[in-house]
């Protein structure tokens, strides 16, 4: 009797255990079933490659959107990833324990904020900024790029942090016995070896720039239109999806589940390759 | 041997994946005694100990040949109940190991897992291992704080104590000192010699010293090797085997 | 120019200074400009009362209860799978090809955009399952959400438990199971309950995958099945559709009060309760 409870329970938790997985299969099953009879019907390159997005008239073309999700999260990484890793050498290396004790609750903080705030806050100072001093409207590639940046940050630094703070001991010990300097062993020495871990925290913060939806709609613009500079509003995959599920039905609809197909199979291929890296280790 | 065996040990074989632990171990222990197991580092002593209550199933590439007898039983026999037979044969290991919860609760988890007991009969049981453990006049005042909050010797006694609440036969004892002051020690060592009344212990004790201060028999054991074994006092004044003797007057290291 | 190592440390540590500290000036002007202006707005009619004339006056009763039963929904189906995933990874099974696809499942979970999820959640629950735009599509949607987080951070937090003690659990004669619930869960609770805490925090701020399946009414929700308009959906339109500023900087406040009270009331609420144990 007690033999057969112990194996019931293991297989009721190997069933639990499965739940991750059958999930990761029903999304994708249903996003794919709802979303590849639109790209079959449009022909998968002219999809991808299609320059014109008018659901009315039937044509469903993601270019544009490709290049404004991509110019969005490149921005993000350009103003991001230095900054997010001087906060994690900061944290690792060089804060004072009170500091420490403010600064990694405050960086849970602002995973936790929700990211239509951030969109807010960007209306309200960021956009009038940009259209103030740089001109354009405003709600632009820069825009959406400083919101991401600020909004990877978490992610960038608390993986980064860990993957420092794990590197042994001695490695720290013997550079500075050596005579280098701080700095000379942080950049010569800590940050290569944590490379690895640092480039997967990158991936992943890059992914999340690539999926955020609700902040990027309130200050990239939303034109469906190849953007020609920085200052120019653009349309991003993710905003093309949370703008237009409202009111969407038929072929329309579907379109908008190819898209997201095209931003699963993009975070996917970035989720696998963060997570091959890790793994090589 | 004149008086019965509680724990027969026969041509007993350790491997920890490739690697044989231990050798053709064939040992006799009788009941209402202190038996000690001697030895340095890497002796088998603890894979011995922890195979004694089958604890040694729960580590992957751990296995066994040969037999071991509790009360002429075999405990790999496939009927056999391991988790009684762990509660029949108790151990206690090398660090205190309070569990997160209040002194009484720790004393009681035994007892409260099998659920069969009454309220009151759990309250009596745990005064008494309490008492047997000598810890009872220090903490029978605060039996609900946490038991973390206890000395590092509070807590080993604590641990001793919660073995004593399941009425086990066997007691074993894994360098249950090591962590451990001269005077807490001292407080455990004289425990012991009390409760050898009651049951059968067998202790690999952290220094050869307290061996000699409590065992009414030693074994030593060298790279898995059984070298020697007998009467506390006639294997440590006239050892039969030079590396026994060895290992008495320190030259081992 | 070759810059000394003195010179170049010194450089690089007024860099990192400065990156930091402005981190963190960024996130508190962020955080007290939305108190700021919204703490004021936020009264016990706000609280209260449903929103009247598309939100233009009136309060956010109805969001308030719609955001809590959403999340509620999320992490009571979430908690069970999320806590079993990590007991199965860590205490039935080694690593090898089971374990590999279950922590690769759970890593993609955790990247999926939350767009993705809503469109998932609307074919899914809403369309597929007929829930219909309601409070148990959101909640299942941002269940499946929140799964990877509360199995990581169980899973890191049972196996920081150290091995003695489901050794003692053993050694006393329990069964696989009352170590694992008697020893093994009991010291991991802490981490358990921050994995929780961090979850409802998702569940209260996210917007994209809710808007799509838990639908944007503003009436009192009567049932799981009623749709519902989270708080930080109502803020989101509010504030994007130009309705109200007064009470999209109420709800803003009140949403990031919220998340402050979960993350400090909470955190301090695990400690004392936890600290009584050992």
């Amino acid at each position: 009797m007690k033999k057969f409870k112990e194996n019931f329970s293991e297989r009721v938790f190997l069933l639990l255990a499965l739940s991750a997985l059958s999930v990761l299969a029903l999304i994708t099953v249903f996003i794919f079933t709802k979303g590849i009879p639109l790209i079959a019907k449009v022909g998968v390159v002219n999809f991808i490659f299609g320059m014109k997005w008018s659901p009315s008239q039937g044509s469903y073309g993601i270019f544009p959107m490709i290049v404004g999700t991509i110019s969005v999260t490149l921005g993000a990484a350009i103003i991001g990833i230095p900054i997010a890793i001087c906060c994690s050498i900061f944290l690792a290396e060089f804060a004072p324990a009170t500091l420490r004790n403010i600064f990694r609750p405050a960086i849970q903080l602002l995973a936790g904020i929700p990211s239509v705030v951030y969109g807010f806050w960007g209306v309200l100072f960021i956009v009038p900024m940009i259209r103030n001093y740089l001109g354009g409207p405003g709600l632009s590639i820069l825009a959406g790029s400083i919101i991401l940046a600020i909004m990877i940050l978490p992610t960038i630094i608390s993986i980064t942090e860990v993957t420092i703070l794990a590197l042994p001991r001695h490695y720290k010990d013997g550079a500075l016995a050596l005579g280098l300097t701080h700095w000379q062993t942080i950049r010569h020495l800590l940050l290569p070896a944590a490379k690895s871990g640092i480039v997967a925290a990158i991936i992943l913060g890059l992914g999340r720039a690539v999926g955020e939806t609700m902040a990027v709609i309130m200050v990239v613009g939303n034109a469906v239109a190849l953007p020609e500079t920085i200052l120019d509003p653009v349309r991003t995959m993710t905003t093309n999806i949370g703008i237009e599920m409202g009111y969407a039905s038929g072929e329309h609809q579907q379109a908008l589940f190819a898209t997201g197909i095209v931003l699963f199979i993009i975070i996917m291929i970035m989720n696998a390759t963060a997570q091959y890296i890790t793994r090589k280790k | 041997m004149i008086q019965q065996s509680k724990i027969v040990i026969k041509d007993l074989n350790l491997y920890y994946h490739e690697k044989q632990v231990v050798k053709e171990l064939n040992l006799e222990i009788p009941q209402n005694e202190i038996f000690a197991i001697i030895g340095p580092s890497n002796s088998g002593i603890t894979t011995t100990l922890r195979t004694l209550n089958r604890l040694c199933d729960l580590t992957f590439g751990a296995r066994q040949e040969g037999e071991v007898l509790l009360d002429g039983k075999s405990i790999f026999n496939k009927n056999v109940n391991v988790t009684e037979l762990r509660r029949k044969v108790g151990m206690v290991f090398d660090v205190p190991t309070p569990l997160p919860m209040s002194i009484f609760d720790n004393v009681a988890f035994g007892s409260n897992l099998n659920g069969k007991k009454s309220k009151a009969e759990v309250e009596e049981g745990v005064e008494k291992a309490l008492r047997m453990s000598a810890l009872w006049d220090d903490v029978k005042d605060r039996l609900n704080t946490p038991a973390a909050r206890l000395s590092g010797g509070q807590q080993q006694r604590l641990c001793i104590a919660r073995v004593l609440a399941l009425e086990p036969e066997v007691i074993l004892l894994d360098r249950p000192c090591s962590a451990l002051d001269p005077i807490s020690t001292a407080k455990i060592e004289d425990s012991l010699i009390q409760l050898k009344e009651q049951f059968t212990i067998i202790i690999a004790p952290h220094t050869i010293q307290q061996a000699g201060r409590i065992a009414d028999r030693v074994a030593f054991m060298l790279m898995g090797d059984l070298i020697e074994q007998g009467i506390t006092h006639e294997v440590f004044s006239v050892p039969k085997d030079k590396r026994t003797n060895d290992y008495l007057t320190g030259r081992f290291g | 120019m070759r810059i000394d190592a003195q010179t170049s440390q010194k450089i690089a540590k007024t860099l990192i200074w400065t990156a930091a500290l402005f981190v963190i000036v960024v996130l508190f002007s962020i955080i007290i400009y939305i108190l700021i202006k919204g703490i004021p707005m936020i009264s016990w009619q706000f609280l209260t009362e449903i929103p009247r004339n598309m939100g233009r006056s009136g309060g956010i009763s109805s969001s308030i209860v719609g955001t809590l039963l959403v999340t509620a929904v999320a992490v009571i189906v979430a908690t069970p799978f999320g806590i079993g995933t990590a007991i199965y990874l860590t205490e039935y099974t080694r690593e090898g090809r089971v374990t590999r696809i279950i922590r690769f499942s759970a890593e993609s979970l955790a990247g999926i955009p939350s767009i993705v999820y809503g469109l998932f959640g609307f074919i899914f629950f809403v369309i597929y399952l007929k829930m219909g735009w309601s409070i148990l599509s959101g909640g299942l949607t941002m269940a499946i959400m929140i799964l990877p987080t509360i199995i990581r951070t169980s899973e890191e937090a049972i196996r920081t438990v150290p091995n003695l003690y489901r050794e003692v659990g053993f050694s006393l004669g329990a069964t696989k199971w009352q170590a694992i619930t008697k020893t093994v869960l009991p010291s991991a609770l802490p981490g358990i309950v921050n994995g929780v805490i961090l979850s409802i925090g998702r569940c209260v701020a996210e917007t994209a995958a809710v808007m799509l399946t838990a639908g944007s009414t503003l009436r009192m929700p009567i049932s799981l099945l009623s749709p519902t308009r989270t708080m930080a959906v109502h803020f989101y339109i509010l504030a994007r559709e130009g309705i109200s500023m007064e009470n999209a900087y109420g709800t803003a406040a009140l949403l990031i009060i919220l998340i402050l009270l979960i993350n400090v009331g909470f955190n301090m609420l695990v400690n004392r309760f936890v600290s009584k144990g050992r």
